[in-house]
């Protein structure tokens, strides 16, 4: 029999599965307890994004955003190291959490662990940009806080099956 | 315990040196790390290095674990050292996939030091 998500498309749009990967990646990776925050305000002129793209049964992307010197508190975290400059370990270790972050949101759905493939992360540094969906089937979209570090989180399907 | 030459294959350097950190913090110590940023890069340092210990992601860019994994079969290469996947893919077929190309261990990421040592010490053990 084919394998549908349409008929749980609550299920993969729980907001609350994004709440629990935000918490589970942090926790285990970085040692820190995230809670959800108010809305994202970027007040740095450098951003960092990440987007690790959904495919198969469900496509579409999780994004991951944060001023520079979030993504630094996080890489020293993640490596132990610090930094002065978003380089390119800075971009891996974000490109990495991302795809942790993407890999725990689908594994909360049984049929989207099995049926939907990750791609390779891809980095964006820089300013006044914008990424921009046409008419996604769902979003989900949260800001979190840990210490004095916001970002925020995106889950954008685009397709369903 | 003796010296674990461990092969670490993932694409991002930041895991390579989590993965290593969390050995480290596992028990094994000394430990000499190899590290390759794909399968290809993988096999190459298998034909020169021996190793006791290998660990892999499956998502990489030229040649993914799941190849890798059946190259080290196919051209004989580490006979005997255990292959342990480490992969944010966690379904039970990508699980079973890597069971059948002849990983011995699964872990997922994220993961903790001590879900490291649960699965890796034994397979040295056993070895």
């Amino acid at each position: 029999m084919a394998v549908s998500l349409r008929e749980s498309v609550q299920l993969v749009s729980d907001p609350r599965n994004l709440d629990a990967s935000v918490e589970e990646v942090f926790q285990l990776m970085l040692g820190v307890d995230c809670r959800r925050d108010g809305a994202f305000i970027l007040d740095e002129q450098q951003s960092v994004t990440a987007v690790v793209g959904f495919g198969g049964l469900l496509s579409g992307a999780c994004v991951f955003r944060s001023g520079s010197s979030t993504a630094m508190k996080i890489a020293e975290r993640m490596t132990g190291m610090e930094f002065e400059e978003i380089d390119d370990t800075v971009k891996d270790g974000i490109g990495e959490l991302c795809n942790m972050l993407a890999g725990a949101w689908k594994g909360k759905v049984p049929n989207l662990a099995a049926n939907c493939g990750l791609s390779v992360p891809a980095v964006i540094t820089g300013r006044d940009y914008h990424l921009h969906v046409q008419a996604p089937e769902f979003k989900v979209n949260h800001t979190y806080r840990f210490e004095d570090a916001s970002f925020e989180v995106t889950i954008i399907c685009d397709g369903l099956q | 315990m003796s010296e674990v030459r461990t092969l670490i294959v993932d694409d991002s350097s930041v895991m390579r040196k989590i993965v290593e950190r969390s050995l480290r913090q596992a028990g094994l110590d000394p430990l000499v790390v190899y590290e390759a940023g794909n399968g290809a890069e993988g096999l190459d340092m298998l034909k020169a290095k021996p190793v006791d210990l290998i660990l892999s992601d499956i998502n990489m860019p030229s040649m993914d674990g799941l190849e890798f994994l059946r190259q080290i079969k196919a051209q004989n290469l580490a006979p005997g050292v255990p292959v342990v996947m480490i992969t944010t893919e966690s379904s039970e077929e990508h699980v079973k996939q890597a069971i059948l190309a002849g990983a011995r261990g699964y872990i997922r990421k994220p993961f903790t030091a001590e879900q490291v040592k649960e699965r890796v010490l034994p397979l040295l053990n056993a070895a």
